[in-house]
């Protein structure tokens, strides 16, 4: 099912020494802006905004494009696992035994070499694409990139049709089948409506991470403003190779992988 | 004597439409003067409403409506008319101190909309009662205006309803 195109073609090695070159020239830089003003603070002064509180009252605007990078040889399969759990006690949903309509705002993925036996896994969920297949299938426009690029489901204009469940290429979407009760109140979900992961856009707006971040193993998930140069996200996407999944569709998604 | 029936149901019409403008706007607020087929919306919990209640009683889909497509589409996430906000304030508690859910019918909301014969879909998606901590807060109080923000929404032609939702926003006429 994933057919991977790598953004560029560096070798590994090649990418892993720009890594390490582009962060010791960045350390430097930091420590020499830094240095003077506070010696010491180095480290923290060079945490630039990946995610920033956005004032209440202000809309997202284009300024800003949310995305993620996921290194998958960070991962192991139990780390996956505990992404999802987080998401579910987060978000609110979880497995009721029907895994075949289940809700699945995340899913851990699995890859294996038959021949080697080689084996990784990473998280697989909303890509959210550029150029989103669910909003340009959606007959009633409920679904929707917003401005910062962050994919939702408007539920008070989803009639339920799951055209885009279908149009998705990541099937990263899932439908309510029954009745709930007590939603989280800031991840309104019900019956007869599709969902997806939201890229926890409540915290987003907040200026807190995404819950799957959180809870995935130290710097194996970066989040962060993919228009933001300065930006941790920006700096790493802009200098390692990364990989999006199903790149042949052209969809310029907002989540990038690793080691894929 | 076609002509006289129909002349007599325009009486009564009339009547009845007189009848029920005289006493709804009267009874609203004055619990001892209310008939008993009139609904009973319980008392809100928290402080100040988002609006004048007499507003809210004629306006509050409008608000609601207004501010969820803000909140959807363009992530403003002011207190002002959020539906978690409403919830908070008005939430009930059934006789063993528990939060009761849009499924009993004394739900603050249910009150009026039984009686009014007119079915929400909120709480298909919604909870209907307060949960998290970020509700808890809410409850706590302060005030629901502040970070109160100008809508900008473009106002229909016509839509007089809208339009005066607007004025009242920008605090301009109650
Ligand atoms: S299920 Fe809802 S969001 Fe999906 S295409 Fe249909 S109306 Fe749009």
């Amino acid at each position: 099912m994933i057919s991977l195109k790598p953004d560029d073609r560096k070798s590994e090695k090649a990418d892993r020494e720009a890594e390490n070159d582009g962060s010791r020239r960045a350390f430097l830089k930091g420590a020499a802006a830094v240095m003077a003003i506070a010696p010491g603070m180095t480290l923290y002064a060079y945490g630039t905004k990946d995610a920033v509180a956005k004032p209440l009252d202000e809309a997202a605007t284009r300024k800003n494009r949310w995305g993620l990078l996921i290194d998958a040889a960070k991962f192991t399969d139990a780390d996956v696992d505990r992404c999802v759990a987080a998401c579910q006690k987060e978000n609110g949903w979880k497995n009721t035994g029907h895994p075949l309509t289940d809700a699945q705002w995340i899913r851990r993925v699995n890859i294996t070499n038959k021949k080697t036996g080689e084996h990784f896994s990473l998280p697989m969920m909303c890509q959210h694409c550029a150029e989103p297949p669910c909003a340009d299938v959606c007959p009633t426009g409920a679904s929707f990139r917003r401005d910062d690029g962050i994919v939702l489901v408007d539920k008070h204009i989803c009639i339920g049709c799951r055209y885009c469940m279908m149009a998705c290429p990541y099937k990263a979407r899932s439908f309510v089948h029954e009745h709930l009760e007590d939603q989280k109140s800031y991840a309104p979900r019900g019956i007869g409506t599709v969902e997806s992961c939201t890229m926890c856009v409540h915290r987003v707006d907040e200026g807190r991470q995404p819950a799957c971040v959180e809870a995935a193993p130290q710097g194996a998930m970066v989040f962060g403003d993919l228009n933001d140069r300065s930006g941790k996200l920006a700096q790493l996407v802009e200098r390692v190779a990364t990989q999006q999944v199903r790149a042949d569709l052209n969809l310029d998604p907002g989540v990038r992988y690793r080691n894929i | 004597m076609k002509s006289v029936v129909i002349l007599q149901r325009l009486i009564l019409m009339l009547v009845m439409i007189t009848f029920s403008g005289a006493v709804l706007p009267g009874v609203v607020g004055h619990a001892a003067a209310q008939p008993a087929w009139m609904p009973k919306p319980p008392k809100a919990v928290g402080g100040k409403c988002d609006a004048d209640p007499k507003w809210m009683r004629k306006w509050h889909m409008k608000a609601l409506d207004h501010k969820r497509d803000e909140t959807m589409h363009k992530g403003i996430r002011t207190r002002k008319f959020s539906l978690k906000n409403c919830i908070s304030c008005h939430a009930v508690k059934d006789d063993n101190g528990k939060y009761i859910t849009v499924r009993d019918e004394r739900h603050f909301c249910r009150t009026c909309h039984d009686y009014a014969a007119v079915r929400i879909d909120c709480f298909d998606c919604h909870a209907s009662r307060p949960g998290d901590k970020m509700d808890k807060a809410a409850r706590a109080g302060g005030n629901p205006h502040e970070n109160a923000t100008k809508m900008s929404s473009v106002i229909r032609k016509g839509d007089t309803a809208m339009a005066d939702f607007h004025k009242y926003i920008a605090g301009e006429g109650k």
